[in-house]
């Protein structure tokens, strides 16, 4: 079972809501998917078009727990007005937590967000924040009363995959007892099972199954890479060695003449 | 009066919050709203007065990753 903040789920990916084909594709693939959490926003509502309120049935039919996130902040000041909104809007404490310190990376802006996870927990707030591998960050977030981080694979839409293996590697082993969720770059199935394999506990994506020529498949193929990563990862890995070793028996190899071995 | 709504210069006779909201038809919309950056509770909109030049934000549920 994943554990975040006390609330256990049996699926171990997140899905985010966003550019689907349309809101039944997004529906549908996140039946599919089997996420027990999805990601939303707040924007500004227009009294003509009444956006929001469709969008807001359509999760409520889902069932599903929501993650509201701060995406589009710039700085501390800003995440935190979005979360108290965002709070107020979801009624839930859970906050994804976003600075974003550059347009073309969407890479997080560390010092500001360790600066919004300080303030907002201390004001009740559950907060997941998308932070980069980087161990020092890891620690300062923990240090504000993370129980929770989502370090990134890749930048957000890029579809890369685990970027800095050894850097993730180091901050799970770091870590051991931090639930780790993998949150943006994952492009693949085979990228999300590789994360899992290694002991992250969830994957969460948007992209990668929104942009799919069939979205319901891909929510499919993720939810099932998911599961064989977890299976693995508690079934215990091999170790990789640089030289080769028979699967097949040697002795008893017919036809064996001692002057053949090197 | 003259306030801003959601960034844009809007002219209203409302005299609360409460008031602007049912106005724009979001009476029993899912939004969150706030004065000036300071977050409004539901309960709080009617008890919440309008001054010129108020800066107010109304926001909804949107798509999100």
């Amino acid at each position: 079972m994943l554990t975040l903040y006390g609330k256990s789920f049996t699926s171990r990916l997140l899905l985010g809501t966003a550019q689907y084909p349309s809101p039944e594709s997004m529906k549908q693939a996140a039946k599919a998917s089997g996420a027990e959490i999805v990601t939303v926003s707040l924007r500004r509502e227009s009294a003509r078009a009444l956006a929001g309120q469709g969008f807001w049935t359509l999760i409520e039919e889902l069932g599903c727990r929501v993650l509201p996130n701060t995406a589009g902040c710039r700085t501390a000041k800003e995440a935190i007005a979005t979360a108290h909104m965002a709070r107020e809007l979801f009624g839930t404490n859970w906050i994804k937590l976003e600075v974003i310190a550059n347009d073309d990376t969407l890479q997080p802006e560390l010092f500001g967000l360790v600066e919004a996870a300080a303030a907002l927990a201390t004001e009740g707030f559950e907060v997941l924040p998308f932070t980069t591998e980087d161990l020092s960050a890891a620690e300062r977030l923990i240090a504000a009363r993370c129980a929770v981080l989502m370090p990134w694979a890749a930048p957000i839409g890029s579809a890369r995959g685990l970027i800095n293996r050894g850097a993730l590697r180091t901050l799970r082993a770091y870590f051991p007892d931090i639930p780790l969720v993998i949150d943006a770059g994952i492009g693949t199935p085979s990228h999300a099972t590789e994360a899992i394999e290694m002991g992250f506990d969830a994957i969460l994506l948007n992209t990668a199954v929104a942009k799919a020529g069939d979205p319901v498949k891909m929510a499919q193929a993720f939810a099932r890479a998911i599961e064989a990563g977890r299976l693995a990862f508690e079934a215990g890995l091999m170790e990789p060695r640089d030289m080769a070793s028979p699967s097949t028996p040697v002795a008893g190899t017919p036809f064996f003449k001692i002057e053949r071995v090197s | 009066m003259k306030i801003l709504l959601n960034g844009e210069a809007f002219a209203t006779d409302a005299k609360t919050l409460d008031e602007l909201c049912a106005r724009l038809g979001f009476a029993d919309a899912k939004i969150a709203t706030a004065v000036n950056g300071n977050v409004i509770a539901a309960v709080a909109r009617s008890a919440t007065q309008l001054a010129p030049a108020d800066e107010v934000e109304i926001v909804a549920p949107r798509q999100g990753g």
